[in-house]
């Protein structure tokens, strides 16, 4: 009976069909890994490059030098190639614009999950993706021309540049991001887990606060990270309002260059290949990158850590 | 031929069962009530009962899910609702706690009357919170929190502003050994509930409900998830908390109802179709619908 049964579909799709789906196939999944290995070999090239380039550039510096020097001034003839500078400056607009992003945006997720309507939810979504879309050059300006007067408004000494403006900016430039990925985290907590929740008496704050949050911790904490790569990597806010010398403070009221300032700035320039202050573009660039390598793995394993299988 | 009395588990219950005044002659499976559908007026023939459904209709926007139903909740007492799927029976359970008040665009009609404080549950004027206060839960899929053992029973008692440590930890315990899991998890009450296995965490719910003492507790087909020794398990202990809490279940699983509740309703496309003593409904059916579902006719 069943191999009767064989020998008609057999006859049915012929021997060729068969064989031209499987090569066709076959060349789609050969396609389909070369676009993968396509992201794998950029990330690989990269590094490959700031390596390269940076070992170079420690030719001429000492490791020593570069972790503990609290001057950058590659350009000027008495040069220094401290990077703590601008570590310095990129982790004071990160942790300003941080300050701003984590709650606006965990509270707006909260919101939108757990007590908008469906069509205020669908409306407000969409726009606040929007804002994602604008370019950050615009932002910078904003920083710059409405921010910053304001602030000076409050505090009189404050410099046309600095960290402060720019950090805040940052933060509301990724707020669309934290609040995006937190309300996608939140709403992947089942209707059961709240269902649970409001049968026991609560209201939707308790509901909201006391399960969907804890239920989706490793999405926010994913939402966090993200916001804080975005922030880390953020160029033309800090370009734009924060200044761009290199400035050894945590104090978000001074001007102070980040790291991604520091490439803007080289980038811009006419300095020569091959000459230690173009090398040193690269350099930066490694510290830039593992800053973020280590915030990606301390949220990976944050992620781990607390991650709940519903 | 179910006996109604070998199935209660426990000796006391037996005794409890049994009410003086109208004992009949031993040996004669003694009806505590005789009610049929027809006329719900004669269930106060129920010595006791905890809350009164009147005419209750429910709708969800213009689809009307519940047609008038009637029927006496008695207290102290398992009541299942049996039915084929999509008969109404959980929309009607969840009717007793509010849940559809979650969703836009639904709307009661008639009363369930909560005894002794006479308190129309679907009441407009009565808020949701305030009814699920009193009237737990316990989902067809184990939900536990994700929270420690602890955190996850202390839930109910925390949201109502229970702060000391000691009161915690003593209600904590009573709703776990409340729930038959005390043994199994005292020692690690600090784990995450999500560790447990699928009948453990049931139990875990049923304790996280029971914390609150409430007055009915709701089973929404609470061992289809399980497999047949923690079924067994939930069962058991569902039988001995009718000493504690008015308990009402929602089952497909006939054999589970005909071994737990003490009342049956049968229900079909949102109406009731009978509502009599276990023991009668599943001997001895007055409807032809009821015995052809029973018996597995259809549904």
């Amino acid at each position: 009976m069943a191999s009767t049964a064989a020998t008609k579909s057999n006859d049915l799709v012929s021997r060729s069909g068969l064989r031209y789906r499987k090569i066709r196939d076959r060349i789609v999944e050969t396609f389909l890994l070369a676009a993968g290995l396509v992201a794998v070999f950029t990330t690989l090239a990269i590094v490959v490059i700031l390596l390269t380039e940076s070992a170079a550039f420690f030719d001429h510096v000492s490791l020593k030098d570069f972790l503990t020097d609290t001057m950058w001034t590659p350009l000027f003839a008495d040069a220094h190639y401290g990077i703590l500078p601008l570590v310095a400056g990129t982790l004071t607009t990160t942790i300003v614009a941080l300050i701003v992003a984590v709650p606006v945006g965990t509270i707006i997720a909260i919101y939108l999950s757990e007590f908008a309507s469906h069509r205020l939810r669908e409306t407000v979504k969409p726009i606040l993706e929007l804002l994602g879309a604008v370019p950050t050059v615009v932002y910078g300006y904003f920083a710059l021309t409405a921010v910053t007067p304001l602030l000076q408004m409050l505090m009189p000494e404050l410099p046309g540049f600095n960290m402060l403006s720019a950090g805040l900016v940052i933060g509301l430039m990724i707020v669309p991001y934290v609040a995006s990925v937190s309300e996608d985290a939140m709403r992947a907590v089942p209707r059961y887990m709240r269902e649970g929740s409001y049968a026991m008496g609560a209201t939707r704050l308790q509901t909201a606060l006391r399960v969907v949050v804890p239920g989706a911790f490793s999405g926010l904490a994913a939402a966090f990270i993200l916001g804080i790569s975005r922030a880390v990597g953020e160029t033309m806010v800090v370009a734009i309002a924060a200044g761009m010398q290199p400035n050894f403070t945590f104090d978000p009221r001074e001007q102070a260059a980040t790291i991604t300032a520091y490439i803007v700035q080289v980038s811009l320039g006419d300095l020569p290949h091959g000459s230690i202050g173009y090398q040193s573009i690269f350099a930066a660039g490694l510290v830039l990158m593992l800053i973020t390598l280590i915030f990606n793995v301390i949220g990976f394993s944050l992620t781990r850590k607390f991650r709940e299988a519903y | 031929m179910i006996d109604t009395t070998s199935t209660r588990g426990t000796p006391e219950s037996t005794l409890r069962n049994e009410e003086p005044a109208r004992q009949p002659p031993a040996g004669v499976a003694a009806p505590r009530v005789s009610i049929a559908v027809d006329d719900t007026r004669q269930s106060r023939a129920i010595t006791s009962v905890k809350a009164q459904v009147e005419n209750l209709n429910f709708y969800y926007g213009q689809n009307r899910a519940l047609k008038n139903l009637s029927i006496p909740i008695a207290d102290k007492q398992v009541t299942a609702l049996i039915g084929p799927s999509g008969c109404g029976k959980s929309t009607f359970l969840r009717c007793f706690n509010r849940m559809h008040d979650l969703q836009p665009d639904t709307r009661y009609e008639g009363s369930i009357t909560l005894h002794p404080d006479n308190i129309n549950l679907v009441g407009s004027g009565i808020d949701p919170i305030e009814v699920r206060m009193r009237i737990g839960m316990v989902f067809q899929k184990p939900n536990p929190f994700p929270k420690t053992i602890f955190e996850n029973v202390a839930y109910g008692l925390r949201l109502r502003g229970v702060r000391n440590r000691a009161t915690l930890a003593e209600e904590v315990e009573k709703a776990l050994r409340g729930a038959a899991l005390w043994d199994e998890v005292k020692d690690r009450l600090q784990d995450s509930a999500l560790a447990l296995s699928g009948g453990q965490m049931q139990r875990l719910c049923i304790a996280r409900a029971l914390a609150t003492t409430p007055e009915i507790l709701l089973f929404d087909e609470p061992t289809s998830a399980l497999d047949p020794i923690a079924t067994a398990k939930i069962e058991e202990l569902i039988s001995t908390l009718r000493d504690q809490v008015t308990v009402l279940i929602v089952t497909h699983n006939m054999q589970q109802a005909a071994r737990v509740s003490d009342y049956t309703a049968f229900m079909y496309l949102g109406e009731l179709i009978e509502f009599d003593e276990a023991a009668k409904i599943f001997t001895n059916p007055s409807k032809k619908a009821t015995e052809d579902y029973i018996t597995g006719r259809y549904g």
